[in-house]
């Protein structure tokens, strides 16, 4: 599904990833933790195609379509989602209007036929009811005036609306309250159907209590330092970070 | 970001959709200004004898002005005497109706979007085509004269109801108002006339859509709208021009009066020919429009969508004599590569209780300059005004300029003034938001700025207000890649 080899990435001419590996199967959820400044919003912002992130060397393969000259509306087209950790405020755009948009572009870029007004509020409807979240979200502008969790949310709104084949969530549960967090953690479980795969970076074990992922990874100085089962993720929150430098 | 910059300018690029020309016979007056064109224009539209000398008091004025200096605006000299005053489709008789319009001048409104023949007309709005210096004919007059509304041309209204134009003609904007409402009084060739009877709710939009297609000529038109005690109507401007390498002058005078309770919804979308990407040619945009309140409770709202001409000077204004009486000004101003744009309003706040609100959304790109200029004036007497001000700029790109010179003077103590203003860029960080959602980098931009205009668009006709948004999209739709 997901193959990421000896990816080098630099930014403002400095190298932040420096030679990472990752394979997520299909269905997988590989969860990335690791301390401030060790990569991990910048393999989120490459996997989705942010220009100033530049990938020196290294390659990125979705389903074996290489995502590396890809724009990133062509990769939001191939199936690549991503979850803001600071979503965007757009003034004006109407919440819906814009979700509509972004799927029908996308749908267009398929060649699949575009969603009308009514059909795409049912879909709408449907997922915010499996997400427990409120219709009122719709008639807003995007993230304009949202609080920091409504923000979180209506990037998991938008993730079960546009259905992506890989969903990379960038410390979707920081500044959530625990309430929010299980909101957020539910919305992610509603998605997991066996085919859809997840790549969820995170600060914390706490996300992971309610996600039991497949793989946890460990990143420190743009590299993959450490993979193993949740029983990694519960040793980092136990012992820190702190014992990577004693490990290397 | 320089990458997303030069993108983004990329797509500022204009496709200009209306810069066609027609091939049609023109019948000209001599280039030049003096006293004996102003008397040939005056005899080609068999004007009577007080419209020539109010003319020639105009022109007479006119010669002991100067161009005004103050816009933030760099305006090349103008050549007046190179120009030509007065340019009309040849006929061999004036068209009683449109059946006799020539083909070739329906075509050219067909093709921009204005069918003038019946059976493709849009449906309740009623249309007066102006090609250079002649209106080439008014759609629905006669429903609308059943309602006793009259919406005719500038000449037909100085023909057929000389009484209402000489009394009001100049009673807004009078000819010695400044430099280029001068020049329009001594050479106005037509435009538009609107008088909408007491207590008469207009049936329909009323439209007039403005095209310049003669070479080295200049449009001057001139419209005057009078609504009488408890009327309402609403009119739209629209006008383009053809692509041509060297400007074009475009001065036209607007005049509204509002009687008592009357209301006045004047809307523009002006899409002149801006010029190239290098800044050469496009339409020089001089316009004074300025609507009166002069009764009670009256009402003017002006609208304005602005995405062409190479320059424009314009501040639709109102003045706010009846006592309750209400001004509203909403304008989106788009101006990219090398134009510039310097618009805004005046609201002159004469009347007790009179009430103003201003909403000005510029947008600049490329290397263009847009500024927001705004007076609001308090007179003494005037009790209990209240004006709100809320100027909002966005910049694409880093070799455009914004700029806003608010202008507030009150001599009443009892009035409420507030200006909010704001100036915001597209941020890279918007733009990969929306495309990492799957749209394009023209439907992102189309899409951020399509918000940031939300506020004026509610404000247009409806179908206007689609028209409009697809022009911003025409305008910022561009050569990615």
């Amino acid at each position: 599904m997901l193959e990421i080899k000896d990816l080098h990435v630099s930014t403002d001419g400095q190298e932040i990833l420096k030679g990472l590996n990752l394979s997520v199967g299909e269905g997988e959820l590989h969860a990335i933790m690791g301390p401030n400044g060790s990569g991990k919003s910048t393999l989120g912002y490459t996997l989705a195609g942010r220009e100033d992130y530049q990938v020196t060397s290294g390659s990125i393969e979705l389903n074996g379509e290489d995502l590396v000259e890809m724009e990133p509306d062509e990769r939001a087209a191939a199936g690549v989602f991503l979850a803001f950790q600071y979503p965007v405020e757009i003034p004006g755009v109407n919440n819906a209007y814009f979700l509509r948009a972004a799927l029908n572009a996308q749908r267009k870029a398929r060649g699949e036929e575009e969603v009308d007004g009514v059909n795409f509020l049912k879909m709408v409807r449907e997922s915010l009811k499996d997400l427990e979240m409120d219709e009122s979200l719709l008639k807003r502008a995007v993230n304009e005036g949202f609080s920091g969790g409504e923000k979180k949310r209506n990037e998991i709104v938008q993730m079960a609306v546009l259905q992506p084949t890989l969903a990379i969530l960038d410390e979707t549960d920081s500044g959530l309250d625990i309430d929010a967090l299980k909101l957020v953690a539910h919305g992610i479980n509603q998605l997991r159907d066996g085919k859809r795969s997840f790549v969820v970076i995170t600060h914390y074990q706490r996300l992971l209590d309610y996600l039991s992922p497949d793989h946890v990874h460990v990143l420190s100085g743009g590299r993959i330092v450490e993979s193993g089962g949740p029983e990694l993720a519960q040793r980092l929150e136990a012992e820190g970070y702190g014992y990577l430098e004693k490990a290397s | 970001m320089n990458q997303t910059v030069e993108q983004v300018e990329g797509l500022i690029q204009k496709r200009y959709k209306a810069g066609f020309t027609t091939d049609i016979e023109s019948e000209m007056i001599r280039p030049g200004l003096d006293e004996e064109v102003i008397a040939m224009i005056s005899a080609k539209k068999n004007e009577p004898e007080w419209l020539l000398a109010w003319r020639l008091k105009a022109y007479r004025h006119w010669l002991t002005m100067a161009e005004p200096k103050w816009a933030h605006l760099n305006i090349p000299p103008i050549d007046l005497q190179a120009l030509h005053y007065y340019a009309s489709p040849k006929q061999k008789n004036r068209p009683k109706s449109l059946d006799e319009v020539d083909p070739k001048l329906l075509e050219t409104f067909d093709r921009l979007g204005v069918p003038l023949h019946e059976r493709a007309r849009l449906a309740g709005v009623a249309v007066d085509a102006v090609f250079d210096s002649v209106s080439v004919g008014t759609t629905f007059q006669k429903e609308l004269k059943e309602a006793g509304v009259i919406f005719c041309s500038m000449s037909e209204a100085v023909a057929e109801h000389p009484e209402l134009v000489q009394a009001y003609l100049g009673s807004v904007v009078p000819p010695t108002d400044n430099y280029f409402a001068a020049l329009n009084s001594a050479v106005f060739s037509d435009g538009s006339f609107v008088y909408v009877p007491k207590d008469t709710v207009c049936p329909m939009e009323l439209s007039t859509y403005f095209r310049i297609n003669a070479r080295d000529t200049g449009q001057f038109e001139r419209t005057l709208i009078v609504a009488e005690a408890g009327s309402q109507v609403s009119y739209l401007e629209g006008c383009t021009a053809p692509m041509r390498d060297e400007n074009q002058l475009h001065a036209a005078v607007v005049e509204l009066v509002a009687l008592d309770r009357a209301q006045i919804k004047y809307s523009t979308v002006q899409n002149w020919y801006p010029g190239d990407e290098n800044g050469k040619g496009g339409i020089y945009n001089f316009v004074t429009k300025r609507g009166d309140c002069r009764g009670t409770e009256s009402r003017i709202c002006w609208t304005q969508v602005e995405t062409g001409s190479a320059i424009t000077w314009k501040y639709p204004s109102c003045i706010l004599r009846g006592e309750r009486s209400s001004g509203e000004f909403y304008s989106v101003a788009l101006t990219h590569n090398h134009q510039q744009a310097d618009t805004g309003t005046k609201m002159i706040h004469l009347g007790k209780g009179s009430t103003s609100k201003i909403i000005s959304k510029g947008i600049s790109a490329g290397r263009s300059n847009n500024s927001y200029r705004g007076l609001v004036r308090v007179a003494k007497k005037a009790d209990d005004v209240r004006n709100y001000t809320q100027c909002d700029s966005l910049l694409i790109g880093k070799t455009c300029g914004a700029h806003t010179f608010p202008y507030i003077e009150s001599a009443n103590a009892t009035a409420k003034i507030e200006h909010e203003a704001t100036t915001s860029r597209i941020g890279e960080d918007q733009l990969f938001y929306c495309r990492s959602r799957g749209l394009d980098e023209e439907e992102a931009v189309a899409l951020i700025v399509d918000g940031f205009c939300k506020e004026v668009f509610k404000e247009l006709p409806m179908e206007f207000a689609v028209e409009a948004k697809a022009l911003l999209e025409i305008s910022l739709e561009g050569s990615v890649g």
